[in-house]
C-alpha cells in the first residue's frame, strides 16, 4: 500500500513528443535525447494507444547497436546493445541470466532487483547503455564456491520465500538494505525492504532472514 | 517409527530459489527463439474494422503478424476440463473479428528480439467499430440469470418467515470488488513444435488440463503436446485455466517455424487471465434474545462473461456453519463484457463468508453477546444442509486456542472503546472455512539400487511447498531420510494428477505418493521373498514387516534388509504406479470440511482515517499438518492475502470502456512489507481419520478465508462504523 515508487511508469506524452521531434531530425541527437527515446520506447507499453501512435508514425527508427562494456558478476562482458534495451531484458535474454525476474517491467515490484556498482537498483526501469563499464551483480554471482551467502541461507532457513519467483530480487535488495544500514530493526527493515512485494506474503521470514543477517554481518 | 510428516523440514528446494536456479516458464530460453508480442483491444464492445499492418511487417526484426484475418481456422474441439465452466463456450483467440471485452488479443506480432516485437506491435494501428460496454454489476440493467450449474439455490425451513418473525435481526447488503490474482510472475508460455509434437514450457496449476486444452484446440492428440512447468511464481487461481495466450504461443510458433516465447505484460495480466468477480450479497439473520438462529437467508450475485457462466462457492459456507433450522441460500450470475473470471484463492467461499462473519459480528453487538460466545452457541452437531456428521470439526477448539494466544479477553464490548494514545483500536474476529476436497490422483514411485528412491508426479508447486511436503510423504512411507528421496513434478509425461488448487495437492497427490510407495515395498518385499540368498526367502508376504526401511521376518529381532541390499542382486531398479481416491463410503457419510477462527486487531487514526493492521492471529482445524513451518507461512501469507482484500484491493473498470484503470503494480495496491503486522498461526491438534489416509484437509484456501470479515470487524469494533463493502476505504471510515 506504501510501495508507490516515484520513478515508475510515469512516461508522459511530453516525454514522447520531445522524443518524437528529436527523432525527425537526426543531426540534433544527444546522448540525452537518444535516451530519451530509448526511455520511452522500453516504455510503450505504459503508455495510452493514442501516445503509442504518435511515436511510431515513423516505424522505421532502427538504433544502431553499440558496445557496452560490463562486468557481470566479475565478468568481463562487451556486448553490442541496443540502447533501448533495458539492463534486465540484456541480463535475461541475451546473457540468458534468468535468475532476475521480470514481475511487472514498471519499476513497481522489484522483482528484477541488482547491485549496480554495489547499489541496489530495478532493473527493468535503467538501460543497460547507461551503465557501460559497471560492476553488475545478479542472484547468480552471489554464492562462491558453492557456499550460499548468508542472506541466502537465511532465506531458506527463516522461510522467506514461498514460490520464489520475488526471492532473487528480495535477497539482492536485502543485500542493498544491509549495506546500506537500514536493517537496524524489524521496522526499519520494513519500511526498506517495502519496494519488493512479496505476494506470497512471506514477509515474516523476509525480514526475519534480513535481521538475522545483519546481525551476523 | 521414521516419523518424517510433522516435522518442520526446510525447502528441498530452498536452494534452488535463492541462487535463481529454479526455472520458471520464460526461463527456457530456446536456440533460435523468437518473441511475441499480443496486441490488446483497446475498445471493451464492438468488431475490429481495419487492421493497418503493412508497414509493421517492414519494421526491424518483425517476422510475423498475425490477425483474425490471416490466421489459421483452429479446430477448437470440444473440451471442457473440470476447471472450465460447465456453461458457455471457451474464447475462440484471433478466430473472428469481434471484440468482447476492453483487452481482448486482437493481434500478434512475432520478431526476433523483445524490443523489436514491443516496438511493432506498439505501432501496429487497429481500427475498431467500438460500443459501450456493459461492465457495472450494479448497473440495474443487468440481468441477473439463474446460473445453470446445480446448486444455485437451497432451502431448509422457511427462512424468510424466521427471519420476519424474528425477536432480533440484521439485514443488510453487502459489495466485495473485482480482484485480479497478480501472482509475481506473469503468465509465460514457450512454444517449441517439432513436426507434430508440441513443447510447451508453460506457467500452468493444471499441466494435465494445459495438455488436453491444446491438443483439442489444435486438433492434436494428446500425448502429441507435452506441458512443462516446474516452478511457478505464485498463481492463486489465475494459472488453473488455459487461457488464450497459450494458444497464441503455439500458434505463432508454427507459423514462424521457430520456437517463441510469449509472456503477458503486467497490464495484460488484467484482461485475459481471469479475476476474483465483484459479488453483491445481502444476508438476512433472525435470532431469538439469547442469540439462538431463527433464521438465515443469504443472496449472492456474481459477474460472468457474456461467453461463459463462472459459478463459485458463493454462499455455499451459510449452508453448513452454524445451527439453525430455516435457511435459504440463492446465487446468481451477472453476465457483463469482460473475460471470464475464474478461481481465485477461497473462490466464493472467501467472498461469502465476508457477508456472513460481517452480519453475524453485527448481531452480537445488537445482543449484546460476545461474538465467540455467539457462535458457540449456534455451533452444529452435524452439518444440518447435508444431515451429516463433520468428519472433524473444532472450530469452537479453534477460538479457544485464537482467543487465549490473541488476547481476546482484553477486548471492551463497547465499539470505539479501546484506544492507544490518539489512534482507536479495535478488534475482530470471524470464522474461516473451506471444503476438504479430494480428486483422484496417480504418482510413480523407483527404487533405484544405490537405495534412494524417485518420486514422481505431474503435480504444481506454486509457492505452499508440494516438493518438499510431498518429499515427506514419501520418505515417511518408505522409511527413508527426506535426502534419499527425490520428488519431482511439474511434467505432464509423469503420472497424472488433478488441477494444483482447491486444497487438494496433499490429499490428492499426497496420498497417491503413499499408495505408490506401499506398492513399491510390496513389490521389493516380493523380489527378496523370491531371492534364494536373503534372510527371508520363501517367507509369506504376511509373516515379513517393515521398518525403517528395512524388511524383515516379524517378530525377528534383526536390522533386516535395506531397499539397496534387496536391489543389489540384480541391480534392477523397482518401479510402482500408486493411484488414491476418496472411499467412496466415508464421503458418503460424512460431510468433510477444514474450520478456523481468525482474530484481527486495528489502529484507526481519527483524523485522517488511515487502518493499520496490527495484529492477526489465525488458529486452523486441517487435520494432520505436515510440516509446520511451511503451514504456518501459507497461513500468515493467506492471511495478508485476506488483509489485501479488506484493506487494498480492488481492480477499477472504466464504465466507457471497461478498461481496467489501475492495471499496474502500484496501482492495484496490494500488502507490502512495511503492512505486514505482527502474526501467529496456531493449528489444533486434529484427527480425522475419514479423509484421506493421511489425515490432512488442505490448506491454501482457508488460510485466507475468514481474514477480511475479521479486519472489518475489528474496524467497526474500533470506529462504531459497520463498512460493508471491501476493500475497506479511508473515506469509508470519514464519512458517516
Amino acid at each position: 500500500m506504501t510501495h508507490q515508487n516515484p520513478a515508475a511508469g510515469k512516461a508522459g506524452t511530453d516525454k514522447q513528443s520531445r522524443a518524437v521531434a528529436a527523432q525527425s531530425d537526426p543531426t540534433s541527437i544527444t546522448r540525452r535525447t537518444v535516451l530519451q527515446i530509448a526511455g520511452s520506447a522500453v516504455s510503450l507499453a505504459a503508455v495510452t494507444p493514442a501516445a503509442a501512435q504518435a511515436v511510431t508514425t515513423q516505424p522505421s527508427m532502427e538504433t544502431a547497436a553499440r558496445p557496452v562494456r560490463l562486468l557481470v558478476n566479475g565478468n568481463a562482458r562487451e556486448l553490442p546493445l541496443d540502447p533501448r534495451q533495458s539492463l534486465l531484458d540484456v541480463l535475461r535474454e541475451t546473457l540468458d541470466l534468468t535468475g532476475t525476474k521480470k514481475g511487472c517491467n514498471q519499476g513497481a515490484c522489484g522483482a528484477c532487483t541488482v547491485l549496480v556498482n554495489g547499489k541496489r537498483i530495478v532493473s527493468c526501469l535503467t538501460l543497460a547503455s547507461l551503465h557501460d563499464g559497471a560492476h553488475i551483480e545478479t542472484i547468480e554471482g552471489l554464492s562462491k564456491d558453492g557456499e550460499l551467502h548468508p542472506l541466502q541461507q537465511a532465506f531458506i532457513d527463516h522461510e522467506g520465500l514461498q514460490c520464489g519467483f520475488c526471492t532473487s530480487g528480495q535477497i539482492m535488495s536485502g543485500i542493498g538494505c544491509i549495506s546500506e544500514g537500514h536493517a537496524g530493526s524489524p521496522e526499519e527493515i520494513r519500511f526498506w525492504m517495502s519496494g519488493n512485494i512479496c505476494r506470497c506474503g512471506a514477509y515474516p521470514g523476509i525480514v526475519a532472514a534480513v535481521a538475522d543477517t545483519a546481525q551476523r554481518s | 517409527m521414521n516419523v518424517i510428516v510433522g516435522k518442520p523440514l526446510t525447502r528441498v528446494d530452498g536452494r534452488a530459489k535463492v541462487t535463481g536456479g529454479a526455472q520458471y516458464a520464460a526461463d527456457f530460453n530456446q536456440p533460435g527463439q523468437l518473441y511475441a508480442v499480443i496486441v490488446s483491444a483497446t475498445v471493451g464492445l464492438g468488431r475490429v474494422s481495419e487492421i493497418r499492418s503493412a508497414n509493421i511487417e517492414a519494421m526491424p526484426g518483425v517476422a510475423a503478424v498475425i490477425t483474425h484475418s490471416n490466421a489459421p481456422k483452429l479446430p477448437y474441439l470440444l473440451h471442457k476440463g473440470v476447471i472450465d465452466p460447465a456453461v458457455g463456450e471457451r474464447l475462440h483467440v484471433l478466430q473472428d473479428d469481434a471484440v468482447r471485452f476492453f483487452g481482448q488479443p486482437v493481434a500478434i506480432v512475432v520478431a526476433d528480439s523483445l524490443d523489436h516485437a514491443e516496438h511493432a506491435a506498439a505501432a501496429l494501428r487497429i481500427i475498431y467499430d467500438a460500443r459501450r460496454p456493459v461492465v457495472d454489476h450494479a448497473d440495474p440493467d443487468v440481468a441477473r440469470i439463474i446460473p445453470d450449474a446445480a446448486g444455485a439455490d437451497r432451502s431448509r425451513g422457511d427462512a424468510d418467515a424466521a427471519v420476519a418473525e424474528a425477536a432480533v435481526t440484521v439485514d443488510e447488503h453487502y459489495d466485495m470488488a473485482r480482484e485480479n490474482h497478480n501472482p509475481m510472475e506473469p503468465h509465460a508460455t514457450i512454444a517449441a513444435w517439432n513436426g507434430d509434437r508440441l513443447t510447451l514450457w508453460s506457467k500452468s496449476q493444471f499441466l494435465m488440463n494445459e495438455q488436453a486444452e491444446i491438443a483439442a484446440i489444435f486438433g492434436l492428440p494428446a500425448e502429441s503436446v507435452e506441458v512443462i512447468c516446474p516452478f511457478i511464481g505464485g498463481a492463486f487461481g489465475t494459472s488453473l485455466r488455459t487461457w488464450p495466450h497459450v494458444t497464441l504461443a503455439a500458434l505463432a510458433a508454427k507459423h514462424v517455424q521457430r520456437p517463441v516465447k510469449l509472456v503477458l505484460t503486467r497490464k495484460q495480466m488484467f484482461f485475459t487471465t481471469g479475476h476474483r468477480p465483484r459479488s453483491l450479497q445481502r444476508v438476512a439473520l433472525g435470532a431469538t434474545q439469547e442469540g439462538k438462529l431463527t433464521g438465515v437467508i443469504h443472496e449472492g450475485t456474481g459477474e460472468t462473461s457474456r461467453y461463459e457462466q463462472f459459478t463459485e462457492a458463493l454462499t455455499a459456507v451459510t449452508d453448513y456453519l452454524y445451527s439453525c433450522p430455516n435457511v435459504r441460500t440463492q446465487y446468481r450470475l451477472a453476465p457483463l463484457d469482460t473475460g471470464t473470471p475464474n478461481h481465485m484463492r477461497g473462490p466464493g467461499e472467501a467472498s461469502g463468508i465476508f457477508a456472513l462473519e460481517s452480519a453475524l459480528d453485527e448481531l452480537s453487538y445488537k445482543l449484546g453477546i460476545d461474538p465467540i460466545e455467539l457462535r458457540r452457541r449456534n455451533e452444529p452437531q452435524i452439518d444440518e444442509a447435508e444431515n451429516k456428521p463433520f468428519s472433524s470439526r473444532s472450530l469452537i477448539h479453534c477460538y479457544e486456542l485464537g482467543a487465549e494466544r490473541f488476547g481476546w479477553s482484553r477486548k471492551t464490548p463497547e465499539p470505539r472503546s479501546m484506544r492507544d494514545g490518539r489512534l482507536l483500536i479495535g478488534m475482530g474476529t470471524a470464522t474461516a472455512t473451506y471444503p476438504a476436497f479430494h480428486a483422484p490422483s496417480n504418482a510413480r514411485v523407483r527404487l533405484l539400487a544405490d537405495g534412494t528412491a524417485e518420486v514422481e508426479a505431474a503435480a504444481s508447486d506454486m509457492g505452499p511447498g508440494t516438493y518438499t511436503s510431498m518429499t515427506q510423504v514419501a520418505a515417511e512411507f518408505l522409511g527413508l531420510q527426506p535426502a534419499q528421496v527425490r520428488f519431482r513434478l511439474g511434467t505432464t509425461d509423469f503420472p497424472p494428477t488433478p488441477s494444483h488448487g482447491g486444497s487438494w495437492t496433499m490429499t490428492s497427490v499426497g496420498s497417491a505418493i503413499r499408495a505408490a510407495c506401499l506398492e513399491a515395498q510390496f513389490q521389493a518385499a516380493k523380489r527378496a521373498i523370491a531371492d534364494n540368498g536373503s534372510p527371508v526367502f520363501g517367507a509369506s508376504i504376511d509373516t515379513i514387516e517393515w521398518a525403517e526401511g528395512r524388511l524383515r521376518r516379524r517378530a525377528d529381532a534383526s536390522a533386516g534388509l535395506s531397499y539397496q541390499e534387496i536391489l543389489a542382486k540384480t541391480g534392477d531398479p523397482i518401479e510402482a504406479e500408486g493411484s488414491a481416491q476418496r472411499d467412496p463410503e466415508a464421503a458418503e457419510r460424512y460431510s468433510m470440511h477444514s474450520f478456523g477462527a481468525v482474530f484481527a486487531e486495528v489502529s484507526i487514526d481519527p483524523d485522517v482515517g488511515t487502518i493499520r493492521v496490527r495484529r492477526l492471529v489465525g488458529a486452523y482445524g486441517i487435520g494432520r499438518v505436515v510440516n509446520p513451518l511451511l503451514a504456518r507461512s501459507q497461513c500468515t501469507g493467506g492471511m495478508i492475502g485476506g488483509m489485501g482484500m479488506a484493506l487494498m484491493e480492488r481492480t477499477v473498470l472504466d464504465a466507457r470502456d471497461g478498461r481496467p484503470v489501475n492495471a499496474h503494480m502500484a496501482d492495484y495496491l496490494m500488502p507490502v512489507n512495511l503492512d505486514a503486522p505482527e502474526m501467529e498461526a496456531l493449528f489444533v491438534d486434529e484427527i480425522d481419520p475419514h479423509v484421506n489416509p493421511l489425515g490432512v484437509k488442505g490448506l491454501g484456501e482457508i488460510a485466507l478465508v475468514g481474514t477480511a470479515p475479521a479486519i472489518a470487524n475489528a474496524v467497526f469494533h474500533a470506529t462504531g462504523k459497520r463498512v460493508r463493502t471491501q476493500p475497506i476505504k479511508i473515506e469509508d471510515i470519514l464519512t458517516a
